[in-house]
Parts: structure tokens; C-alpha cells; sequence
């Protein structure tokens, strides 16, 4: 099974994800509502959180985008402020969703089938199998996927599954109106997303640096991955992320050609037994 | 549904028969996700619009199924928003479709506590005699030295800059006609 | 630009992406400061103090684009010995009457023009009717031939008067007013100007936040000052870009609902000046002048035809004698006051929301609480529909429901996709929207609603002989309701004999053959084509995209793109081509529809005493402008002085660092005793601004209703400083209020680095800023900062005083009730006190 066919499909397509480019983003937050208006997302409450331009917290079962604000002062007194110069202060902004891990351990854990992992190598609940166990929550080292309230059922970016599958692209990524967050084949994305780093330390920001785009990390690489300018953790993202189910592959491998030896004896029956 | 599609359909049988031993990927898709697509794809038609909201006029593609928006997106053809909507763009379809819409005329008589309902042609009629009688009431045919000033200023309006050029052109031509000047919009805000 | 306009911001990322310098400049860090190169920090109401700076910078380092200025502005005209600047006057220019508080603007003439001038009673009448700048050079008829310095040496040439005007406005000047530090100013001095010139240009892009100043007009003209000393104006690249915040703010100013305009920029008459045709006419057309305008009687003549069909006839002047006119000011403000005055008996609200988002919220909503009748047309139960119910004034006791007498009726519209017509976006370009779907229950359009309201007042005054219900009675109004395109095509103007739409506004005639109702949207229906609903992708053409759309006039995508080519017809670089002459073929050609006539040559020199069209030379590239020239110099037309001269706003902290006169002498006031501003007192220590977010618009009626947008931005807030929450308490995500002497409101405080103290004429300035979104009524609700606003315009456009004030700020929250009237009234008390 390559990395471009996580799923096991017959007939698999070129894996697509995200690159979220944050050194454009204006913080406009059109990607959560767009995500909202096509998904039919639930609203997440009017709670002004005082976290700059951020109502929305995080990312939820309720909100599958998250714009993130980050206000990076130059550190002054009180007093000496009204002398500091100008402008030497940064805003950073950045829009979080799913990642789509190579290694997704809410798809491991998941005793349902609900996730799954599609042909296209994203990972998505299929709300018609969930039934709202709740395994999958703690097994995001993100802390992505979540239950909602009302009807327990866990919910997350389906990398607009149903648009996706048609051709089109996923309702965040056609709204960004600075192409912050760009759609496409993940062996793309990810040329493109180096260069665009190149790019940046060309023109002097040396601070620029890709998150989530390693193979060898410790989910396998994310189908969503980002360009962020300063280290992960003041955007709230784990800097090391590690799927807890790291070791599990092998096990499920293991359990699983011992359940298909039990379930092939029963669909044997079934057929043999058809009139 | 036969046996042999029930049975097919079973993620056991799939991860048995297919490519995907694990049952995590094909095996596990279910008949749901199997038959997504996108709703724009299967609406009755699509409108091409723009924007109602700021003046930077972003195309729109509306989608409408049995009578119902079921889709407001950016248009790819605009070669001015190139398919991008910002927020407010984006949530066009909960302007339109909101149940806190008001379908109905509301009206409030004078001295009222509440809202009372009104059918629409009631409704226009009391104002089209509202606006007979405040014209009649407060018309000016000349100044004090005879100058002509044909109008009523018993009357004003207050709108526009998000309605249509011909919604305003009828609005101008209407009011002008009836003496009253005192028409503004949002341009003067 | 990021804040309010998302999707236009794309172009500015990709210009950066692409090596373009982004400057932000704003009193406050926004979304478009996080991703400028440089952001430059300043006091709200000093903008001409900082481009005036730019322009002495400009001038004093001979930074100009000095053969674009010669040949394509008024640089090299003399003006008349009487002209006195600011310098001479301290802060005043030449015919100031203190009375009036207007100019008589005879003496800012050119040398040699012959009329009087605009006097005094004149202007007075122009400020009221907000006519000064109609037809671009208001005012006097200017002469073709106006003497002229090309050496720029003649000391009252317009070169010599700027470079004095703003001898004074150097850094040190700028840092004092503005509170920006000189090597800050200085870089953005040097990057405007490096990327300016043949081979590259600069684009200037405001919001129309900055008309809602006392100065704002001449904050917009400073900019265009610059932008023509660059060169940068009818150059691809280049221009003032308006960002207006409404999707059809363009179009509702090019066929107005505006008190004092006609479709086209034609005037309302003014019962005065223009009693007659005739003298209406030629009030708009200038006989001696150059210039397009110089047809206005083809543009009038086919208005009315339209309006009133063949009951407009040559022996009747076409149906003037029917048009309603102007004795004053009947601008919106003027309005709210006369309802609070009982002079105004019914009042519609087409899709807007006054208790919202018009400044001094409380005289918006005593006023509409009597008045006889009110109508709003909106998609939502907006504020100014329940004012009566739930307003702020009901709280305090001024509004008791059981005695307001307004009978409202809210009467449900049709969205955007309920149905057809066009929107005429920021950059003149009319976009057709097909329509979805049909409105939902009584939801109607207001092309219904007038259609049939027209109808029925006209069944009712039917077989009348009163002379005042003649025009009605004639008006081209057909019976049957008319589809948008209907209308479009009247607007385009038709061939009255055969019907046929015109193709062009050079088509129109003074003679009753033709009828149209815009002129400057004639060609729109080309063809008997709807030209603005062409949608051949963006992709599939030039960048330009001529073929999407159609923009105003005559689908030209750049105004004034003659200036892109050099005196000769030859482009300015090849980089910077765009419009140029073809000797072969003998015309004008290039990537735009040349904004000249096509084949007059560059070398055309008019003949003696020529007028009009025929005056305009080879190379006059202002083909609407009275002398064909870029003014850099008004010499008249502009209510509050030739050269714009930095004010302090209405309400501020400081007195002019720069002149004597403090705030703008010819501003528009209504001082009366609900309309307080605030005096220069301890007791509102602090400069506010407001804005708009990106999660809201305008007054909130089509986004605090919606949940997605609610969510985002739940709460009306209050952003101060660090060093501010410190001088008063206040506490982050805790409550606050803020204070003017027209009322107080609350808010939840943000405390942020992204506004920051200025030191200000030797003294620091402490800025908030609010958003001005929230009101009574929606999922999210709130005090209103435009409650904070008083009433003082900029005289010009009649625009209020809106992004600016004083106040002050306590933590907590507001007292509630009629104790919150008693708290307003004591902080007025004590400012007086103070003052006196």
C-alpha cells in the first residue's frame, strides 16, 4: 500500500490536501464561513473571547476551519510606547483545519468504519456509520475531531468530500481570497510549498517554514499541511506531533487477516447458502 | 436490494474480495458516501450574480433546486474576483435563505405596542394615499417672488446604494415627478 | 483594503508576491497593516498634513514627472493678482465672508478670465445644494486659452503657488501634526516617488471613510494632486482607487437618489440659478468652455424625453417647467433635523438603516418618531423599523411606545437573487445579475414596489387638472410593470422614432429624437445587447477584460487614459502602454477604449475662439475639465479653498499646529441644542475613530441577522491601547464606555499593541477605535458608535464628520435608563464649564 493509496482503493486517485499558506492570510475567517454554508455546519455560539479577532476558539465538531490571530507586540513599557517607532509589530494569522494525516489515529481507533480513508487519501467520518463512541477524540494529537453536543456524533473537515469527488474544490480553498489556502495534489502542493519558502527567504523572511509537509514526522505527513511564521506552538499546532497509534499498522495487520479469515468463512455461507 | 448487492455491499465482503485488506479505506465506504456528490451539480439551474455586499462586485454562481438556494459561490469567470468571496460573500446563501427574513408586510399603527400583519395590496394602497395626502398637504407651487419650486418637501427617502441602477432610475423618476426632492442614499453617508 | 474589501485585497498580495511595496497608513494596526511592508501609525483627521508633506517633499526635491505635468495638468497657468494663500492669511484663503462662513472665489481665478467669479452668495448656495463640484469645473466658465508659464518659473503659476503652499508642510511639520516620525514619513516619500514615472506607477487606493471628514473632500483631492504630480493618473497601474463599501454605491450616485443631482450629474434646477431652461442649461454646459459637458443640452433634452415621452415637447422646454427645485440644503441630515422639527411628514427607507448607520443615532431616531408615516423596505426587522419598540430612546423614556404617533410599515424586499438588474461596482463597471429565483411570500423588489406605487398614486390623481399633479400624470410610466431590462434600455436611451437603442451618449440630441435616461450609461445596450451581462471568463481574455461587463462612459475601463500616451500619442514606456496614437491608421488605439476622440491627432490644435468638444487640443488629455487640464489648482468650484489646507477636525484635542484657523472655516454646521459638539476640553481628552470589521456590514441589518457572521464577531467592542487601559482602568475583555456630548455607549475592551499613543505637538494622543456595526435588533446586539457622532459636514458634498471625534473612556459599563441622559448632560456641563 504506497502513501498515494492509503485507502486500498481499486482504482485510486492522486492523494489531495491542503497547503495553507499563512504568510498571505488576512484573517477574514471566509473560509469558516464558506465551510459552514456548504456542509450545513452549525453555528458555535456568539462568545466574544477577547483572543484578538478570534471568536471561534478552535477547531471543533462545530467549526472545521479555525482562523487563528496571533498579536506579536514589541515588548515596552507603558511609558516608553508612545516613543517606540512605528509598525515593528506583527499580526499573525493563520486558518487551522483536519490534517489528514498519512498515520490517522482517529482512524485507527475508530471500531465503527466510519472513518475511513477515501480514494483521494483523506480521511472522513461518514455520519451515516458513526455512532458517536467518541474513541477517535482523544486519539487526534491535534485535538481536531470532535463530538457534537446535541447529537453525539463526531465531526471534522471532509476535505469537502462530496465536492471533491466531482471535480470541484473544497469550499474553503475556493473562497480564500488571497489564496492563502490552496487545493490540490499533495506531491504538488508540496513543490509548491517549498518553493514558496525559497521565495520568502529571498525576500527576507528568513522566519518562514513548512509544518506538516514531512513524510517522516510523526503522523507521516499531512494532507493539510502549512507555511507558518514562527514556530507551531504560538499557533497553538503541537510542534511534534505523534499519532498514539503509531505501532498500531502492524497490530491491525495482524488482527486483521485473522478477522478476514473468520469473516470469509461466514460470507462463504452465506453464498452457499443462496437459493 | 438483492442478496448479491447486500452481500457486496458488506465492508467484510469488500475487505475480503478488494484491495483493501485493512477495511479502512474502499472497503469501508458506505453506500452514503459512495453516492455524494456535490449539490451544485444535480440543482435545477444556476444564476450568475454578483455580490450584494461591498462594491468590489465578486461574481456569484446562485444554485437553486426545487425553488430553493441550495448554494451561493464565487464565480471562476470573474475576472474580478477570480471565485473568491470574503466572509459576508460567503454567507450570501443565510442572507437569503434566513428564517428571520420578514415574508410578510409588518405594520405599526400609530401609538401600537406590537406588529400587526397586513396583506400587501392593503398595504400599498394605504401608502400610495399617504403619499397623496402629505404631498397635498405640504405642496409648494412658487417662492415668495414668484419663482417656480413645484414640490412638496413633506417627504423623504433614505436608500439605494444596494439596490439595482433601475430600481433608482424608477425610485428618481418617480419622486421627481411628484415634487419631492428630498431623496438620498447612502453616497451621502 | 483587507478589512473591508477582501477579495480586492488578492491584487495587492499578488503585487507583493510580484515585488511591490505595500504602505499602510491608519490610526490603527489592521488586517492590511499584518501584510504591508510598512505601516505607518497616525492621528485620524491629519491626512492632508501628511500628503502635504508628500507634495512640499515632491516639489521641494523636483520629484515630479515634469513633462506629464506641463503638458496634461494646470501646472504651468497663471492665476490672477488678487489670489491669497493660507501662508499670507493664516489659514484662510483670499474672500472669506465670516458671515456666510463661504468664499467669494473671485480672486482664486486664472489670469485674464473675464465672469465675476463664484461670490460669496453664490457659494453659499453651492454648499447647501452640495453643487460645488458638479460638472468638474463648477462654477465660472473657464477660458480656453488660459496664459500659461511652461518654464513653471512665473511666480502665480500653479507650480510656484502649490510649492509655497506647502513650503511649511516638511517632515518635522508632518511629525508634529501627524505624530509620524520623519524617517517613516520620508520612506514612504521615497518609495511613492521611486515607483513613479515613465517606466512604473503608484495606485493611491482610499476607503470612503476618508469623505466622512469636515475636510474630506479635500483629503481626496490631495491625493489626486499627487497622484497627477507623479503622473500616475489615466496610466494603467495608477489612479485614486475609491473602495466603496456598497455594491452599488457607484450606480446610486450615477443615476442618484441624491437631493440634489439628475441622472448623469445633471443638477437638480435651483429655483435661483436655474429658473430657466436655459440658464439651466448653460449652467451645465459653459458655452466659451472645452469640454464633453459642452453637449449638456443634448443630455438634458434626452432626460426629459425619457421622463416624460411625448409630453415633452420643444414648446414646453421639454417638461422642465415640471421639475421640482432647490432653495437649500435638503441633504439627509437637513431632513432628520426638519422630522425632529415636525416639517417632514412621510419617509421611506429603501434598504437602509439610519438608526444604525447615520451619525448622532438619537437625532435619527427622535426624528423618526415624528414623522406621519414611515416606510422601510429591508429583508430583515432592522432597527430603524423597530426603533419605536426597542430603540435606545425607549430605555430612556424619550420614546414611550404608547405615544409615538409614526405608523410604519415594513414592507419585505427581494434579495439580490430574487431579482434582475445591475449593480455598478467601485470601478464604474455595471455587472447584469441574472435572477435565481422568485421571492419568497410578500417579498417584492423595489422595481415592483415603485412600478406599482406609481400606478396607484397616479390612479388616484387621474383626470386631475391641479398644475402640480401634471407631471405625474404625464410621466412615461407604462402601465404594465417592467422587466430590469426594460428599464436598462430606457436608461441606455432609444431612437424615439424607431425605438432602436442608442449605441453611444455622442448619439443623443438636442431635439427631441432621442430619449435617455443616463447619459453616461448610453451604451450599455448596444446593439439592442445588454452589454453588461457579457461573461466571457476572465481567463480566456487580456487583462483588461473588456469583455465582461460594461463600465461608464462608453466602456472605457481607465478615465483619462489619453494621459497614457506622451503629448505625441506615443506610450510613456513600453512597460506602461496602455491607450496611443497609430499614424498609419490615423487613430487612437490600444488595449482600452481610448478615452478621446478617436481620431483626433495629438498635433490637433483648436482654432481660435473654438468651444467645447472642438476646443479640446491633441494633447488635453481632462477631456471633461472646463481648460482640458489636470487641476492641481481649483480655480474654482470647491467651496473650501483651491489647495486643499490642513483643518483639525470639528472636534480635536489640539490647536493647528500650522495656522491660526483651527478647524475647516467654510464646514457645514447646524448649531442647535441637540445637535452638541464637543469643545476642546480636558473632559474629552481622547481621539476616537471607527470602522468597519470584516465579519460585518455597515449597520449590521445583512449580517448581525445571520448566524455565520454573528458568531464571528459576537460582540460590539472598544480597542485601546496598553498605555490608555493604564491612564483609565480599563481591563481586557472587560466592559467599558465611551463618551461625547451626544451620548454614551458600552462596549467590551480590547487591549491591544495595535493602537498606540502618538506624541502629537509636543504632547501625547491616545486613539480608540470601535466598530460601528451594532444596534438593537439581531442574533447579536449592542450600542451603536455612530451614536457617539455630532452633525458637522464637509461643505462640499454635504458628507458628515464621522471617522473622527473626541471623547472620553471610564470602565464599566454605561448607567442604564434615564440616568444615562442626566450622565451625558453633567459631561456636557463640565466641558462648558471648562471652556467658558
Amino acid at each position: 500500500m504506497t502513501a498515494d493509496n492509503l485507502g486500498g482503493w481499486p482504482d485510486p486517485q492522486p492523494r489531495m490536501g491542503f497547503f495553507t499558506d499563512t504568510s498571505v492570510c488576512i484573517g477574514c475567517k471566509a473560509c469558516e464561513v464558506a465551510c459552514k454554508e456548504w456542509n450545513a455546519v452549525p453555528d458555535d455560539g456568539f462568545e466574544l473571547l477577547g483572543h484578538s479577532y478570534d471568536n471561534t476558539g478552535g477547531l471543533s465538531a462545530n467549526s472545521w476551519r479555525h482562523v487563528a490571530f496571533i498579536e506579536q507586540p514589541v515588548p515596552t513599557d507603558v511609558l516608553a510606547e508612545a516613543e517606540a517607532g512605528p509598525g515593528d509589530m506583527r499580526w499573525l494569522m493563520m486558518s487551522n483545519v483536519c490534517k489528514h494525516c498519512t498515520h490517522a489515529g482517529c482512524l485507527d481507533v475508530c471500531p465503527t468504519g466510519s472513518l475511513f480513508r477515501t480514494e483521494f487519501g483523506t480521511v472522513v467520518v461518514q455520519e451515516d456509520i458513526c455512532n458517536g463512541c467518541g474513541y477517535c477524540i482523544p486519539a487526534c494529537p491535534y485535538g481536531v475531531i470532535d463530538q457534537r453536543k446535541d447529537d453525539g456524533r463526531a465531526w471534522k473537515c471532509t476535505l469537502c468530500y462530496d465536492r471533491v469527488g466531482d471535480g470541484l474544490t473544497p469550499a474553503c480553498a475556493q473562497a480564500c481570497p488571497t489564496r492563502s489556502i490552496q487545493f490540490g495534489e499533495v506531491g504538488e502542493l508540496r513543490e509548491r510549498a517549498a518553493a514558496r519558502v525559497e521565495a520568502l527567504h529571498g525576500q527576507g523572511v528568513g522566519e518562514a517554514r513548512l509544518y506538516g509537509h514531512d513524510p517522516d514526522d510523526g503522523v507521516g505527513g499531512n494532507g493539510a499541511f502549512f507555511l507558518l511564521l514562527d514556530e507551531p506552538e504560538v499557533y497553538g499546532l503541537p510542534p511534534d506531533p505523534i499519532v498514539p497509534t503509531r505501532d498500531l499498522p502492524a497490530m491491525w495487520r495482524r488482527a486483521g487477516l485473522a478477522g478476514l479469515a473468520m469473516a470469509a468463512a461466514v460470507v462463504v455461507s452465506f453464498l452457499g447458502g443462496r437459493p | 436490494m438483492g442478496v448479491r448487492t447486500w452481500i457486496e455491499g458488506w465492508p467484510v465482503y469488500r475487505q475480503l474480495t478488494g484491495t483493501d485488506p485493512l477495511g479502512r479505506g474502499a472497503a469501508a465506504q458506505s453506500p452514503r458516501s459512495r453516492d455524494l456528490s456535490a449539490r451544485t451539480g444535480s440543482a435545477d439551474s444556476m444564476a450568475r450574480s454578483v455580490c450584494p455586499y461591498c462594491a468590489v462586485g465578486c461574481g456569484q454562481r446562485i444554485f437553486v433546486k426545487d425553488g430553493e438556494v441550495v448554494q451561493i459561490e464565487g464565480d471562476p469567470d470573474s475576472p474580478i474576483s477570480r471565485g473568491r468571496l470574503c466572509p459576508k460573500g460567503s454567507a450570501s446563501k443565510s442572507l437569503v435563505t434566513s428564517d428571520r427574513r420578514v415574508r410578510g408586510v409588518l405594520y405599526r399603527r400609530p401609538f401600537g405596542t406590537d406588529w400587526e400583519e397586513l396583506d400587501l395590496d392593503t398595504a400599498m394602497g394605504m401608502i400610495a394615499d399617504r403619499v397623496v395626502a402629505a404631498r397635498a398637504a405640504t405642496w409648494e407651487d412658487a417662492d415668495e417672488e414668484g419663482r417656480p419650486l413645484n414640490r412638496t418637501l413633506g417627504i423623504a427617502s433614505l436608500g439605494g446604494a444596494t439596490l439595482d441602477n433601475e430600481e433608482n432610475y424608477l425610485i428618481k423618476k418617480l419622486f421627481t415627478a411628484l415634487g419631492a426632492l428630498q431623496i438620498e442614499n447612502q453616497a451621502r453617508i | 483594503m483587507a478589512e473591508a474589501h477582501p477579495v480586492g485585497f488578492q491584487y495587492v498580495v499578488e503585487a507583493k508576491n510580484r515585488g511591490a511595496t505595500v504602505i499602510h497608513i491608519d490610526p490603527r494596526f489592521t488586517r492590511t497593516s499584518a501584510l504591508a511592508h510598512t505601516y505607518v501609525p497616525m492621528r485620524a483627521g491629519a491626512d492632508i498634513a501628511f500628503l502635504g508633506g508628500v507634495v512640499n517633499y515632491i516639489l521641494s526635491n523636483e520629484k515630479d514627472f515634469r513633462e506629464y505635468v506641463v503638458a496634461y495638468t494646470n501646472a504651468s497657468m497663471i492665476v490672477g493678482e488678487g489670489f491669497r494663500d493660507t501662508e499670507d492669511l493664516d489659514g484662510l484663503f483670499s474672500g472669506y465672508d465670516p458671515e456666510l462662513n463661504v468664499y467669494d472665489q473671485s480672486s482664486w481665478q486664472y489670469e485674464g478670465q473675464s465672469d465675476e467669479g463664484q461670490q460669496e452668495g453664490e457659494a453659499h448656495a453651492d454648499r447647501e445644494t452640495a453643487s460645488g463640484l458638479e460638472q468638474e469645473s463648477h462654477g465660472p466658465p473657464v477660458p480656453a486659452d488660459v496664459p500659461r508659464d511652461p518654464t513653471l518659473r512665473h511666480p502665480r503659476c500653479v507650480y510656484q503657488i502649490l510649492k509655497r503652499h506647502y513650503a511649511r508642510y516638511t517632515p518635522e511639520m508632518v511629525e508634529r501634526v501627524c505624530g509620524v516620525p520623519p524617517e517613516k514619513f520620508l520612506e514612504v516619500c521615497a518609495a511613492w516617488t521611486r515607483n513613479s514615472g515613465r517606466e512604473r506607477t503608484t495606485a493611491l487606493v482610499y476607503s470612503v471613510g476618508w469623505t466622512q471628514h469636515s475636510v474630506g473632500v479635500q483629503y481626496i483631492r490631495t491625493g489626486a494632486i499627487i497622484q497627477l504630480l507623479l503622473g500616475n493618473m489615466g496610466r494603467p497601474g495608477g489612479g485614486v482607487m475609491a473602495l466603496r463599501g456598497h455594491a452599488s454605491i457607484q450606480g446610486s450616485t450615477d443615476i442618484p437618489t441624491l437631493f440634489n443631482l439628475l441622472p448623469g450629474y445633471l443638477p437638480m434646477p435651483h429655483h435661483r440659478q436655474h429658473e430657466t431652461f436655459r440658464q439651466w442649461v448653460d449652467a451645465i454646459r459653459h458655452p466659451e468652455q472645452k469640454g464633453f459637458w459642452a453637449n449638456a443640452e443634448a443630455y438634458a433634452v434626452s432626460l426629459l424625453k425619457a421622463y416624460f415621452g411625448d409630453a415633452a415637447t420643444e414648446q414646453n422646454d421639454w417638461g422642465y417647467g415640471w421639475l421640482p427645485r432647490l432653495t437649500g440644503d435638503h441633504g439627509t441630515y437637513q431632513q432628520v433635523l426638519d422630522m425632529i422639527d415636525g416639517k417632514i411628514k412621510g419617509y421611506f427607507l429603501l434598504g437602509q438603516n439610519p438608526a444604525v448607520g447615520s451619525a448622532h443615532g438619537r437625532a435619527q431616531r427622535l426624528g423618526m418618531a415624528n414623522l406621519d408615516w414611515l416606510v422601510v423596505r429591508d429583508l430583515f426587522a432592522i432597527e430603524s423599523a423597530t426603533f419605536w419598540k426597542d430603540g435606545p430612546e425607549v430605555a430612556t423614556g424619550e420614546i414611550v411606545p404608547e405615544q409615538c404617533r409614526t405608523e410604519v410599515f415594513l414592507m419585505p424586499a427581494a434579495s439580490h437573487a430574487e431579482k434582475e438588474g445591475t449593480f455598478t461596482q467601485t470601478q464604474r463597471l455595471l455587472q447584469w445579475r441574472e435572477k435565481a429565483l422568485d421571492p419568497p411570500g410578500d417579498c417584492r423588489s423595489e422595481l415592483w414596489f415603485f412600478h406599482h406605487l406609481g400606478r396607484l398614486v397616479r390612479e388616484r390623481l387621474a383626470g386631475s387638472t391641479l398644475p402640480r399633479d401634471q407631471a405625474v400624470l404625464r410621466l412615461n410610466w407604462p402601465d404594465e410593470e417592467p422587466s430590469g431590462e426594460d428599464v436598462l434600455r430606457e436608461i441606455n436611451g432609444y431612437d424615439v422614432a424607431t425605438g432602436a437603442a442608442l449605441s453611444n451618449f455622442t448619439d443623443l440630441a438636442a431635439d427631441g429624437t432621442t430619449a435617455c435616461g443616463c447619459w453616461i450609461y448610453s451604451g450599455v445596450f448596444k446593439d439592442g445587447v445588454n452589454q453588461a451581462a457579457r461573461r466571457k471568463p476572465g481567463a480566456e481574455q487580456d487583462w483588461v477584460a473588456r469583455e465582461w461587463g460594461w463600465a461608464w462612459p462608453s466602456d472605457r475601463r481607465t478615465l483619462y487614459n489619453r494621459a497614457s500616451a506622451d503629448p505625441e500619442g506615443r506610450p510613456w514606456s513600453e512597460r506602461k502602454k496602455y491607450v496611443w496614437w497609430d499614424p498609419a491608421a490615423g487613430e487612437w488605439t490600444g488595449y482600452d477604449v481610448p478615452d478621446f476622440e478617436k481620431t483626433k491627432p495629438p498635433s490637433y490644435r483648436p482654432p481660435e475662439g473654438a468651444s467645447g468638444v472642438e476646443a479640446i487640443a491633441g494633447d488635453d488629455a481632462f477631456i471633461m475639465q472646463g481648460d482640458g487640464k489636470g487641476w492641481l489648482y481649483a480655480p474654482s468650484g470647491l467651496i473650501d479653498g483651491p489647495m486643499p489646507t490642513h483643518y483639525e477636525p470639528a472636534e480635536s484635542p489640539i490647536g493647528n499646529p500650522l495656522y491660526g484657523q483651527g478647524a475647516n472655516p467654510a464646514r457645514k454646521r447646524y448649531d442647535r441644542d441637540d445637535n452638541p459638539l464637543n469643545p476642546a476640553s480636558p473632559v474629552y481628552p481622547y481621539v476616537f475613530s471607527t470602522s468597519r470589521l470584516t465579519e460585518h456590514h455597515t449597520a449590521g441589518g445583512m449580517s448581525r441577522q445571520l448566524a455565520y457572521l454573528s458568531e464571528l464577531q459576537p460582540e460590539m467592542f472598544v480597542e485601546v491601547s496598553p498605555a490608555l487601559a493604564a491612564e483609565r482602568g480599563l481591563e481586557h475583555h472587560g466592559w467599558a464606555h465611551v463618551i461625547t456630548s451626544r451620548a454614551a455607549i458600552e462596549a467590551r475592551v480590547l487591549v491591544t499593541d495595535r493602537l498606540r499613543p502618538l506624541r502629537v505637538d509636543g504632547r501625547v494622543i491616545h486613539q480608540i477605535w470601535m466598530p460601528y456595526h451594532w444596534g438593537s435588533s439581531g442574533l447579536v446586539t449592542g450600542d451603536s458608535a455612530n451614536d457617539l457622532i455630532g452633525i458637522v459636514l464637509d461643505p462640499n458634498v454635504l458628507i458628515q464628520e464621522s471617522k473622527v471625534g473626541t471623547c472620553d473612556i471610564r470602565p464599566g459599563r454605561r448607567p442604564a435608563g434615564a440616568d444615562l441622559l442626566a450622565y451625558v448632560e453633567d459631561y456636557r456641563r463640565r466641558a462648558e464649564g471648562h471652556d467658558g
